[in-house]
C-alpha cells in the first residue's frame, strides 16, 4: 500500500510516498514519476520521511528513468529516508546513481 | 524455532508474507536494518515466483517455511511452490548499466537476494519447487 501525494514548492515539485513500495504498488510510483516527467518538471524531490519499505520493484521505477533525467536535464532527489530503506538502496550501490539527501533544505540545494 | 505460512500467489499478499517474517524475527533480537534486509530477500524471491512462475494466479499458492536455528545463529527459509521451476542459481544478472541503458524496471530483485543471502539453494522435482535461503545473524 502506498500514499503518493504531489505539491510544488518555487519551481520543486515535492512527491510524497507514504507506506511500502512493493511489487504490487510499484505501478502508482511508476506513474507519478512519468507523470512528473510529462508535465515538464525540471526539479523533482521526493519525500521519503514516511516510507516504510522499498523492495527491487520500486528501485527499478528510480532506475528505469536514470536516462530520461539525464537526457531532459532533470534533477531528481529523495531525501528523508529511513536507515533500513537506505540501506535497500546501498546494498546494489544505488545511492551511487541517484542523488539522496537527509532533508528537504538539502534535497533543494541540490537539485 | 520454526514457524509456516502459506500464500495465494497474489502480489497482494507479498506484505502477509513480510508482515510474518517481520515479526518473528523480532523476537530474535536483531535491528531493525538487519531484519528488513532478510524480510526483502524472501519478498523477491515470493514477488519472483508470484509473477513470472504463477501469473499472479490466486487459484496457487506457495508455502514458506521458516527456520531460526536452536543457537539463534541464522535462519534458514524454503519457499516451496508447485508451478514452472525458476532456478536462481542460473539466473543470469545483468549489469546495473544494462539496467539503466534498456530502462529496465526488473533485474534487481535476484540481485539483492544474491548479495544479502548467504546461502542459496534450489531443488526441483516434479511435484514441487524448493528455493532454499540461509541468512547468518550479524553479532552471533
Amino acid at each position: 500500500m502506498i500514499d503518493i501525494s504531489n505539491k510544488t514548492e518555487e519551481d520543486f515539485l515535492i512527491i510524497k510516498l507514504e507506506g511500502e513500495v512493493d511489487a504490487s504498488s510499484s505501478i502508482h510510483l511508476d506513474k507519478a514519476l512519468r507523470k512528473a516527467i510529462e508535465q515538464n518538471f525540471k526539479k523533482i524531490l521526493i519525500d521519503c520521511n514516511n516510507l516504510s519499505y522499498i523492495s527491487s520493484a520500486g528501485l527499478g521505477v528510480f532506475m528505469s528513468y536514470i536516462q530520461d533525467f539525464q537526457s531532459q536535464n532533470i534533477n531528481l532527489v529523495l531525501f528523508g529516508l529511513s536507515d533500513k530503506v537506505k540501506n535497500v538502496f546501498e546494498i546494489l550501490g544505488l545511492d551511487q546513481l541517484l542523488k539522496i539527501s537527509k532533508n528537504l533544505e538539502d534535497a533543494k540545494s541540490l537539485c | 524455532m520454526k514457524y509456516n505460512f502459506k500464500a495465494p500467489c497474489s502480489k497482494k499478499k507479498l506484505r502477509a508474507i513480510r508482515n510474518f517474517i517481520g515479526k518473528n524475527l523480532k523476537k530474535h533480537n536483531l535491528d531493525d536494518i538487519e531484519i528488513n534486509m532478510i524480510v526483502l530477500a524472501v519478498d523477491e524471491v515470493c514477488a519472483n515466483l508470484i509473477i513470472h512462475s504463477h501469473d499472479c494466479d490466486p487459484n496457487e499458492s506457495l508455502e514458506l517455511n521458516m527456520n531460526i536455528d536452536a543457537k539463534h545463529e541464522g535462519v534458514t527459509f524454503e519457499i516451496i511452490d508447485r508451478g514452472e521451476g525458476f532456478n536462481i542459481l542460473n539466473y543470469k544478472e545483468p549489469s546495473l548499466d544494462d539496467i539503466v541503458r534498456n530502462k529496465k524496471k526488473g533485474g534487481l530483485g535476484l540481485m539483492l537476494v544474491k548479495r544479502i543471502m548467504d546461502h542459496i539453494e534450489f531443488k526441483s522435482s516434479p511435484k514441487k519447487n524448493v528455493c532454499k535461503l540461509y541468512k547468518k545473524f550479524e553479532n552471533h
